[in-house]
């Protein structure tokens, strides 16, 4: 039975994701207030509890939570790099809910909190590595997407999950001009999204995302190219159909659905063959890019018989 | 005033580099950011562009205005263009590839952005190489033939940017459009000039 689409609450109704995930904290923070040492951030930026796993992480040193957190494609802000940063301070990520349609036993719009509740979160030190031959090392926090998308009971139908950012112009610069064909879209199959490396991620080193780096909610899958990572995301879909894909639609030739990181298939303009790790300042070397980002014993399955010279 | 123009146009092209090394240096608080090398690459190859296409603007500036004495800021500003995509090509060799010929001479080959770029700083290595008054005064009318290489150059500059990008062509575009009005202008005098010159038949 299709459950019927909740009342949306009104923003006043909603608590705040950071408040609900770490009341503690709060009080904490709201006691060391009175003491005069409560950092004036408290609210924006709260501490997560989670565990580590170290068993899907990588030991590699993460990059800075400066270097995450200023260097960013989010074209939604803007195509500068810097501009997410810069341009991403007027975006409320909170109240935040999602809706989540299509083939599935349990559909409608759900907040953020309701989202995320049984989920304990849990910290994924993965690699990312951008199709524009960067990378970077992020300790991300996050929920097993695969967790999540079970509970809706997506029906035989499910073949595809699509993903769509949020659309607000007037919160989002970037938006107000047609770079890309707004609002953004992403798309996994649906063993893609079921594999237990990717995530949906609501913080970084500990603490809910920045806006920069797509607050409140945004996939992370570490073998692909950053750009099917979504941010900012309000609607997950499950479709029979392979979904539309905003990079794909945009030049078709160059970036494709899967986007499957591979040193092997450059990208028509430039080498996939080696990378630059951020962080390592004027005098670092490219380091060569490893196949599925490095996770091939983990992912290469879903891809047995597949030409990915052709499913780039 | 006239004085103060050269020295003055000569420390205003520094600017640029001055901020830049002041950036790689972190003075007062600055950075290059999280990717130094790619920001050495963007900025000066903005920079050698834009100076090539203000070396653009003296001609019909001078002509336009009927200023001559502009004209003694041409060839400045052409060698700072110049200098800038040196910076821009050696950082590319150097920081960014590792001077790896092999991967150099592939990308040269294989990458039509680069390609174009490569091909835009040969032409423009004879020019700096003949930017003086004796080779001026050897070269005679040949040297304005030749010094005509700066248009393909800087026609091959604006597509090497545009060729990069990778959704948001505004920035290009504005480059494109600046050297389409300043060729434009030159393609216009050309024709003018032919007409005028040209003896009524028979």
């Amino acid at each position: 039975m299709r459950r019927t689409p909740q009342h949306t609450p009104r923003a006043s109704e909603i608590t705040p994701l950071d408040v609900y995930l770490d009341r503690r904290r709060l009080l904490a923070g709201l006691a060391g207030g009175l003491l005069g040492l409560a950092a004036p951030t408290t609210l924006r930026a709260s501490q997560l509890r989670f565990t580590k796993n170290a068993r899907l992480s990588t030991r590699e040193a993460p990059n800075s939570f400066d270097d995450i957190t200023t260097y960013n494609n989010f074209y939604e802000f803007g195509t500068d790099k810097d501009d997410p940063a810069r341009l991403g301070g007027s975006f409320r990520p909170t109240p935040w809910s999602v809706a989540i349609a299509g083939e599935a036993e349990v559909t409608g719009k759900f907040t953020l909190e309701d989202i995320l509740k049984p989920h304990p979160l849990e910290e994924r030190i993965y690699r990312l590595r951008c199709v524009e031959a960067w990378s970077m090392v992020i300790p991300w926090i996050g929920i097993p997407l695969g967790d999540l998308l079970k509970r809706f009971r997506p029906t035989s139908r499910a073949k595809y999950v699509a993903f769509k950012t949020v659309m607000r112009p007037s919160e989002m610069p970037g938006q107000r001009y047609p770079v890309l064909d707004w609002p953004y879209l992403e798309g996994l199959r649906i063993d893609e999204a079921m594999h237990p490396l990717t995530i949906l991620a609501v913080g970084l080193y500990g603490q809910t995302l920045p806006n920069q780096n797509g607050a409140p909610l945004r996939l992370v899958v570490p073998w692909k190219y950053g750009f099917k990572s979504i941010k900012s995301i309000v609607e997950i879909r499950f479709t029979e159909r392979q979904p539309p894909t905003s990079w794909n639609i945009s030049a078709p030739g160059e970036y494709g659905f899967y986007a499957n990181v591979n040193p092997e298939v450059d990208h028509p303009r430039w080498s996939q063959a080696k990378e630059r790790r951020i962080g390592g300042g004027v005098f670092s070397a490219r380091q060569p890019t490893l196949m599925f980002n490095g996770y091939a014993d983990q992912v290469a399955g879903l891809y047995r018989g597949m030409d990915l010279s052709r499913n780039y | 005033m006239r004085r103060y123009l050269r020295p003055a146009t000569f420390v205003l092209c520094l600017l640029p580099l001055a901020w830049l090394i002041a950036r790689a240096f972190g003075v007062a608080g600055t950075s290059l950011g999280a990717n130094p090398i790619d920001e050495l690459q963007d900025r000066t190859g903005d920079w050698a562009l834009r100076l090539l296409l203000i070396t653009l603007c003296i001609t019909p500036l001078v002509v336009t205005l009927r200023k001559p004495w502009l004209l003694a800021l041409r060839r400045m500003l052409g060698l700072f263009a110049f200098a800038y995509l040196c910076l821009h090509f050696l950082n590319w060799l150097v920081l960014d590839q590792w001077l790896d010929l092999r991967a150099i001479l592939a990308d040269i080959a294989k990458r039509p952005y680069i390609t174009v770029g490569f091909a835009a700083f040969l032409m423009l290595v004879p020019l700096a190489v003949t930017s003086t008054a004796g080779w001026m005064r050897r070269l005679g009318r040949r040297w304005h033939q030749l010094h005509r290489l700066i248009y393909p150059a800087a026609i091959l500059g604006c597509v090497h940017f545009w060729w990069q990008v990778k959704a948001d062509w505004r920035e290009p575009l504005v480059y494109a459009l600046v050297l389409a009005l300043l060729l434009g202008w030159r393609v216009r005098r050309a024709r003018i000039r032919r007409s005028a010159a040209a003896v009524p038949a028979r």
